[in-house]
């Protein structure tokens, strides 16, 4: 088991390092540079005073001496710059071998330091920290009322199968897995926001002076977005939770219970209920990884300040740094969720061999 | 048919002391003719309601697409001033005081340019891009998942590992990335950026096909028909080709089917943030608009005009519907025992 854990964490290594060139170069292939960008209508700026900025950032160097330096922190002069380059903090030392001066100027990926947001200047790691509150919020919230929801749904359809409500559920089901997470966001602010007027458009509080704390006000921002993102889970859920009540039902175990007399509630929610919950328990990871997607569309929508909307504006505004960090951390969630739920799929399934 | 056999094995019926011998021809009688996994799914399509009602909204959209220039009854481009945020033409009175008139079934847009219009130039852009990219990811996914999965391996390795880089990504996420870094360079002005489109969509994508046919191959390849085919010496390409390919096919139709509406589905949202196609002013381009940039221009104009918003939402639930229960459609007539 242990080995197992271990050999998951150890075949992540080369997925995020590739994930990190990805982004680098997809980042880097974008035309101009962020510098001109940010500058572009100063008139004041000169093209060597834009050409220092460059430098500060690292930005005149080779992408290849960039993402060296992104993902360890060290910088690299051809020479003897020791002298030059040593500062406090940055400690420099001079390889005779291949000639070069490596310096430390700290940080990089692999010490978990994600860098500086060229925007508002503050570490990356302190913005995705900051939005982190509001997408957990959002999707925990939205898998709690897919589970509430989803669940019992299921297991009701399957007990009634081939009723008017089995047919409904299912029917609703296909409807909601097909029907786009946006395009549901769009109609709910169309139908509940603009027409009704009862719901907010968006964020995740009323704007005022005095940003005070109010559930209420909270909660009403909420329901939206945590709805739009709930259904595509609900339709999920409640077809596994269907076919797999379904298949349970036809056990000989349930028929024993039925045929020792036991009442068809009893039956249906301690033992169908429970075994038809283990495979559940196994799509809970990619379900956990498909609400971090989908929280990048409704926080979009929904102008909700978690960190896929984050991201999605530092891509806008070629951020570089927000960018790869948070799609770095991303990437690092989603790798969690997956071996999370192999392990678990081996855990609650013996039959699931560790090799 | 079966009367006729009947009839046929009643003649001759062995008389009694006689040995009950099937002659050859009795035999041909009694058997049915050979029909085949393609005439079967087939027909078992035919019967599933929710894949024809499917099939007959793709076809209309496709039509449309096809023939938007005639069927639309304004130029898309068309500005009419004075009469922007018409409401359509069964509404009196709109929220901006203005009357519906026939002349604009759907109303018109802050240009007063004609919402019909655009919606039929919109599902131009729909269609292309549901089909283009499916093609270039079934190509490259196939091709990549057969030989990873005949030859396994270091390519297997590789094949596996690109995947893991891809799905640890969200994918919209991805699709922006590539968006906004490459929108400005040629490539993402080519046909309006929809060229761009095509190639983010296949990266993204291909590499799920592969997987899933790679899948496919693994089992395939240990069968006794693919042992047989190499003991007569056939090569390996052709044993991957003939062989091992026309078996996975189910897999790759379904597949396809549910690819389709996940890039419209794509489209519809680059569009809606202002990614996507970058709306033409030129009469000369075949792509003018696209329903995700009608949903942009929708939501910005949502309380004078929602004409603007709805009928592209519409046109591509309806889509994205139909696609899916024509896949839903397919994956049952093709494989029974997934039926639920």
């Amino acid at each position: 088991m242990t080995r197992y854990i271990f050999r998951r964490l150890l075949q992540a290594i080369p997925t995020l390092i590739g994930v990190s060139i990805l982004s680098f170069i997809l980042v880097n292939a974008a035309p101009g540079d962020p510098v001109t960008m940010r500058t572009f209508g100063d008139t004041r700026m000169t093209e060597e005073a834009r050409q220092i900025l460059r430098r500060q950032l690292g930005l005149d160097q080779h992408p290849i001496v960039q993402y060296f330096v992104w993902m360890t922190g060290l910088s690299v002069q051809r020479g003897d710059q020791v002298a030059v380059m040593t500062r406090p903090g940055k400690p420099c030392g001079y390889v005779g071998g291949i000639g070069v001066t490596v310096c430390d100027g700290g940080g990089g990926i692999l010490r978990g330091d994600l860098g500086v947001s060229l925007d508002t200047k503050q570490p990356v790691w302190d913005r995705i920290v900051e939005r982190m509150a509001a997408t957990l919020e959002l999707g925990i919230v939205s898998l709690a009322l897919s589970l509430l929801i989803g669940v019992p749904l299921g297991v009701l359809s399957a007990v009634k199968h081939g009723s008017l409500f089995d047919n409904l559920v299912r029917f609703f089901a296909v409807v909601f897995r097909a029907v786009p997470i946006f395009w549901m966001g769009l109609l709910l602010i169309f139908v509940f926001s603009v027409m009704l007027g009862w719901l907010p458009t968006g964020g995740r509080q009323t704007v005022s002076l005095t940003q005070t704390f109010n559930l209420g006000d909270r909660l009403r921002h909420l329901i939206l977005p945590a709805s739009v993102l709930a259904f595509g889970g609900i339709a999920g859920f409640s077809r596994i939770m269907r076919t797999e009540t379904l298949e349970v039902l036809h056990t000989d175990y349930i028929r024993t219970a039925q045929a020792k007399g036991l009442s068809p509630g009893n039956v249906w929610f301690v033992h169908a209920f429970r075994n038809a919950l283990i495979p559940l328990m196994t799509v809970m990871g990619p379900a956990v990884v498909g609400v971090l997607g989908g929280a990048v569309v409704v926080e979009t929508i929904f102008a909700w300040p978690g960190m896929g909307r984050l991201t999605v504006n530092a891509a806008f505004q070629q951020d570089y740094p927000v960018v790869l960090g948070a799609g770095m951390f991303f990437a690092v969630l989603t790798i969690i969720g997956y071996t999370l739920s192999d392990i678990f799929y081996a855990v609650v399934d013996p039959r699931v061999r560790f090799d | 048919m079966t009367t006729s056999a009947q009839t046929k094995s009643q003649q001759v019926q062995p008389k009694p002391g006689e040995p009950a011998v099937a002659t050859p021809d009795v035999a041909d009688a009694l058997s049915r003719p050979a029909r085949s996994l393609w005439r079967d799914a087939w027909s078992r399509l035919l019967h599933n309601k929710a894949a024809v009602a499917g099939a007959i909204v793709i076809l209309f959209f496709m039509f449309v697409a096809i023939f938007a220039p005639v069927l639309a009854p304004h130029n898309p481009l068309e500005l009419n001033s004075g009469k922007g945020f018409l409401p359509p033409m069964w509404v009196e009175r709109s929220s901006t005081g203005k009357a519906g008139v026939p002349e604009f079934i759907l109303g018109t847009d802050n240009l007063g340019r004609d919402v019909l219009s655009r919606v039929i130039y919109g599902a131009r852009v729909s269609m292309v891009v549901g089909f283009i990219p499916t093609i270039i990811i079934v190509f490259i996914g196939v091709s990549m998942g057969l030989v990873a999965g005949y030859w396994g391996g270091a390519t297997d390795n590789l094949l596996m590992r690109l995947t893991d880089i891809v799905y640890a990504f969200p994918d919209l996420l991805f699709f922006i990335i590539v968006m906004t870094a490459l929108r400005a360079t040629a490539l993402g002005q080519f046909l309006n950026g929809l060229f761009l489109l095509f190639v983010a969509l296949a990266l993204v994508n291909w590499v799920g096909v592969a997987r899933l046919v790679r899948g496919q191959v693994l089992t395939l390849k240990e069968r006794d028909f693919v042992l047989a085919s190499q003991a007569v010496g056939a090569s390996h390409f052709r044993i991957m080709v003939r062989h091992i390919l026309p078996n996975s096919l189910s897999v790759i139709i379904v597949a396809m089917a549910f690819l389709i509406p996940g890039a419209i589905i794509t489209e519809a949202i680059l569009g809606y943030l202002g990614l996507g196609l970058r709306p033409s002013t030129d009469p000369a381009d075949i792509f003018i608009t696209s329903w995700g940039s009608m949903l942009l221009e929708g939501q910005t104009a949502i309380n004078n005009q929602p004409w603007i918003l709805l009928a592209p939402a519409i046109s591509v639930a309806l889509v994205v519907l139909s696609f899916n229960f024509l896949g839903d459609g397919l994956r049952d007539a093709l494989d029974p025992r997934l039926r639920e």
